[in-house]
């Protein structure tokens, strides 16, 4: 097997797993280490270089870190790595004189950006310091997008929203609130050097069958919770139905049980297995006493003619058996059944709309009538138009928008320079020692064996008295330092240098979970058979040495199941394992190629 | 020397032994030798053996004199009886606990200062006795514990770290003990356990004192160049004699192997040690021949390794004194020391 090549940045990032799952791949590990020594302002401006809202993902975060997380591997629980990405944007400092702003002296170039949610203002944040002038048309009265619209107050303080949202738009950024874009053509005829199109995943999918239309008790859950985020909806009825079960679905039950819902139910078509929402999401759904139905079909709206206009009086559905039959969901229908309901809620996904966007421009469509855009430019077929965010694949993230947004900046400023746009910037890394001492190093290295904390809740009573109490109330400084201490340092990374190897086997003896092995050579495949314990994690690549200088043997490691203690550093007597920090580079607009 | 412990989380694919323990249940504390150490590959040796061969913790007892070697025995099985001796005096107090409870599984761990130098006597009365145990030493030959002098297994010629050779001769383990009657005698190399824990297996399951002579050389005093027991030296000259396989009782015996190249020897538990035969003129059924051999290769410089002679018929210590098979420490007292009278009795019979 040839040598693992671990001076390419990609090797040692896929360890870190987490940032690797990471859209913008925030560097957890080193933003952790910052809170556990109380430097919450360095981990916050760590965190925003990359993700740009901490405070606002630190609550709402989609979190594909934490599945990702490597302590998984060793125990049940992920470490609370959103959880603490609140703690640093809670308890910082003012941050104002430590970000980039931007220069007095304007470049010249300047940039629309249509909609001012996620995507649009983190394209603003990466151009700003650059010297653009940016403006952000906004429909509403308000920026922040769904961040503002979609996500409740309960979940989400809009001080927090605003606090990093003004950040932003402080650097000069001119927003043009009530403005939406009617007409890309006549935005184009502004004469801007480039266009990004930021404008969300807008519309919620409609369901129409039987009585959608005899009654207003039957909402669109994306534009029920926008009316509700600008109160121009303050109750609603006590029997309340959720179709759908996602995030938003999730959201839209438990701000009805705020407006007034007391019998508020969750109506879904499959088992629980099959949910779209955050495993988190239900749990705090349920946690507010919301019934989650499972096996039902929603077939018409039950309306009482009787009443003048019609009045919603219930909801009927199909309901079924299901089972798993060779892993797939097999659904028997059996009996029908009526529900009673005041008001019923669709949130059964959202999706992009163009009706703006003239068909004449130059933006090819594809099948779906969405702009076809370039997965690594994020260009579309008319050059200097660009897409992030839900507006360009469709509904994701707010980090997903974010990563978009950071790529888009490097396109925009490439275009406005005429670099080619794939001449991008490379990703690099650094990879220092972290030996401080015979046996010290540089972050801590002894596995903490406390398991994962749990966030405090606010009582039921109390949160249910206004949209605008948090229920989370955050890590308190006893939870936050044991939590801390359950991160791995996965970033710390084990690497060896063969030539001082004298093969005397006491890393692999050290080793707690069997990773090392030194085995003669052979392909990947025989190799494998030869490892201490078998490999669990046929994703992970295995980190082969060169010849070994005394038997030509290689040394072998298994990534997967590491938890960096760095005792076969600590054991080698040569030094040929050293523990070293792993840093990944990550180019921004404007960096040198 | 780690300040941390060895954390407790471990591989999820990690097999239970017959007992339900895991391998990671017969390690003991942290080790405080130096990084690198042979000896602490002798310890995941002597781990791994015990753990295969389901040897229940409680009864195990591991015993040592004074030395780096010495202290290993506190790095395994933590859960089994242990006890510290004085320097060179572990074989004397492992007969001692093997006459009185003949019940639990003996090992002795010692080097070659301990077992060599001070513990002469008392390694080869015990090998004379065949008290029942398995006696490793780790050789490294020099003393580590007082900075690297040569010591009783150095060989001559073989250079201290600061360059002087030694010339006195070295008093060979292996061949002392084939000359004194040893039923079980055997070396290896710690930085192959491949060949080492099955050597400990068949090693634990002898009836009989086995000496397991390890080279484990000592990283800090004695593997640099111009040392004959360092890493290097034993890998370069290294003469694999004879390869062991050990299969536990009722466990079926593959025959792949070309007749006449591999040797069974039944143990007395029904356990059966597979002897794969490296050099084909040698037989570790013989002791005259295998002298000679090992002797000679010796001389020439070579290092032989593997299981170097063995003998299942020979008489271990409770045979040759025809106690009962009931340990001591649980015959009842007035049976044990049936009074005045008896040992009046016992006396007229010797008059």
């Amino acid at each position: 097997m040839d040598p693992t090549n671990v001076r390419k940045p990609d090797y040692f990032h896929k360890v870190v797993d987490c940032q690797w799952a990471c859209p913008a791949h925030t560097n957890v590990p080193e933003y952790i280490r910052l809170i556990a020594q109380g430097r919450y302002t360095d981990a916050y401006l760590l965190n925003r270089e990359s993700n740009v809202f901490p405070g606002v993902l630190g609550r709402t975060c989609d979190r594909p870190c934490e599945p990702a997380c490597r302590r998984t591997r060793v125990e049940d629980k992920p470490v609370a790595i959103c959880r603490l990405k609140r703690v640093a944007a809670d308890l910082r400092d003012d941050v104002t004189a430590l970000i980039p702003q931007a220069p007095k002296t304007k470049n010249g170039k300047r940039v629309a950006c249509i909609g001012a949610g996620p995507a649009s203002l983190a394209v603003a944040n990466d151009l700003m310091p650059l010297g653009y002038s940016v403006t952000i048309f906004e429909k509403l009265s308000k920026a922040g997008g769904l961040m503002r619209s979609n996500i409740p107050s309960f979940r989400l303080p809009a001080k927090v929203l605003d606090d990093e949202i003004e950040m932003i738009v402080n650097l000069g950024v001119d927003v043009r609130y009530g403005a939406p874009v009617k007409s890309m053509k006549s935005l184009l005829a502004e004469g801007y050097d480039a266009v990004f199109v930021g404008s969300g995943a807008p519309r919620g999918k409609n369901l129409d069958i039987p009585g959608r239309y005899d009654s207003p008790r039957i909402h669109i859950g994306i534009d029920w919770l926008e009316s509700v985020a600008f109160e121009h909806i303050e109750k609603i009825g006590e029997k309340v139905l959720i179709i759908g079960v996602g995030n938003t679905a999730m959201d839209c039950c438990r701000t009805s049980r705020r407006l007034g819902g007391k019998d508020v139910k969750v109506m879904a078509r499959k088992p629980r297995k099959y949910f779209k929402a955050s495993p988190w999401e239900l749990e705090d759904a349920e946690e507010e006493q919301i019934e989650i139905l499972i096996n039902h079909e929603p077939v018409r709206f039950v309306i009482d003619d009787l009443v003048p206009g019609g009045k919603l009086v219930g909801m009927e559905f199909q309901r079924y058996e299901s089972k798993e039959e060779g892993g797939k969901l097999v659904q028997k229908a059996t009996d029908k059944i009526i529900l009673p309901c005041d008001d019923v809620i669709l949130a059964i996904g959202q999706e992009a709309s163009f009706p703006w966007i003239e068909r004449d421009l130059g933006i090819e469509m594809d099948k779906w009538d969405c702009p076809i855009v370039d997965k690594t430019t994020f260009q579309c077929s008319l050059p200097g138009v660009f897409f992030g965010g839900d507006a360009a694949w469709g509904p994701a993230n707010i980090i997903w928008a974010v990563a978009h947004a950071h790529d888009a900046a490097i396109s925009i400023h490439n275009h406005c320079n005429n670099i080619p746009l794939t001449d991008r910037p490379a990703h690099g890394m650094t990879l220092v020692s972290a030996k401080m001492g015979l046996h010290e190093w540089s972050y801590k290295n002894d596995y903490n064996s406390v398991g994962r904390a749990k966030m405090k809740h606010v009582d039921l009573v109390e949160r249910f008295k206004s949209m605008k109490v948090e229920v989370e109330e955050g890590f308190d400084p006893e939870q936050t330092a044991l939590e801390v201490a359950r991160c791995l340092n996965c970033d710390i990374q084990t690497v060896f240098t063969e030539a001082l190897c004298i093969e005397c086997d006491a890393c692999i003896d050290v080793c707690p979970l069997a990773c090392l092995t030194i085995a003669p050579d052979g392909d990947e495949k025989t190799l494998r058979t030869r490892l201490t314990a078998p490999a669990m994690n046929l994703t992970q690549e295995l980190y082969a040495s060169a010849p070994l200088p005394q038997t030509k043997r290689l040394m072998l490691k298994d990534e997967d199941l590491c938890v960096h203690c760095g005792l076969c550093a600590e054991r080698c007597p040569t030094a040929a394992w050293d523990m070293q920090k792993f840093d990944l580079f990550m180019p921004r607009a404007g960096a040198k190629t | 020397m780690s300040y941390i412990k060895k954390p407790a989380v471990r591989h999820p694919s990690l097999q239970a032994n017959a007992l339900g323990l895991t391998v990671r249940d017969y390690e003991g504390a942290m080790s405080t030798l130096c990084a690198g150490c042979g000896h602490d590959s002798v310890t995941a040796a002597i781990v791994r053996a015990f753990h295969e061969l389901d040897t229940p913790p409680h009864l195990i007892a591991k015993l040592s004199g004074i030395g780096c070697s010495s202290k290993t025995p506190t790095y395994f099985v933590s859960g089994a009886h242990g006890f510290n001796s004085a320097h060179g005096r572990m074989p004397a107090i492992v007969s001692g606990a093997a006459a009185a409870n003949r019940e639990l599984t003996y090992i002795g761990v010692s080097g070659d200062g301990d077992s060599l130098s001070i513990g002469l006597g008392q390694m080869a009365h015990a090998i004379r006795r065949n008290v029942n145990m398995l006696y490793v030493i780790e050789n490294n030959g020099v003393y580590g514990l007082t900075k690297g002098q040569f010591s009783a297994s150095a060989d001559v010629g073989s250079k201290s770290k600061k360059g002087e050779a030694n010339t006195q001769s070295p008093i060979d383990p292996i061949m002392l003990a084939l000359s004194i009657g040893a039923t079980f005698v055997a070396r290896s190399f710690s930085g192959d356990k491949a060949a080492l824990v099955p050597i400990l297996k068949a090693g634990i399951r002898h009836k009989g004192l086995a000496l397991v002579d390890v080279l484990s050389p000592c990283v800090t005093f004695n593997d640099h160049e111009g040392s004959t027991k360092s890493y290097t030296h034993t890998r370069k000259h290294q003469l694999p004699v004879i390869e062991a396989d050990f299969v536990p009782r009722r466990s079926p015996i593959e025959t792949s192997q070309a007749p006449g190249t591999v040797q069974t020897v039944t143990m007395h538990d029904g356990s059966v040690v597979r002897l794969h035969k490296v050099a084909a003129d040698y037989d570790p059924t013989d002791r005259e021949k295998a002298w000679s051999f090992l002797h000679a290769r010796a001389a020439a410089g070579d290092i032989p390794v593997g299981l170097l002679y063995i003998d299942e018929k020979g008489t271990e210590m409770h045979a040759g004194n025809k106690t009962v098979a009931q340990p001591l420490s649980q015959v009842p007292f007035e049976q044990l020391c049936p009074g005045s009278a008896a040992l009046e009795a016992l006396q007229q019979h010797y008059r």
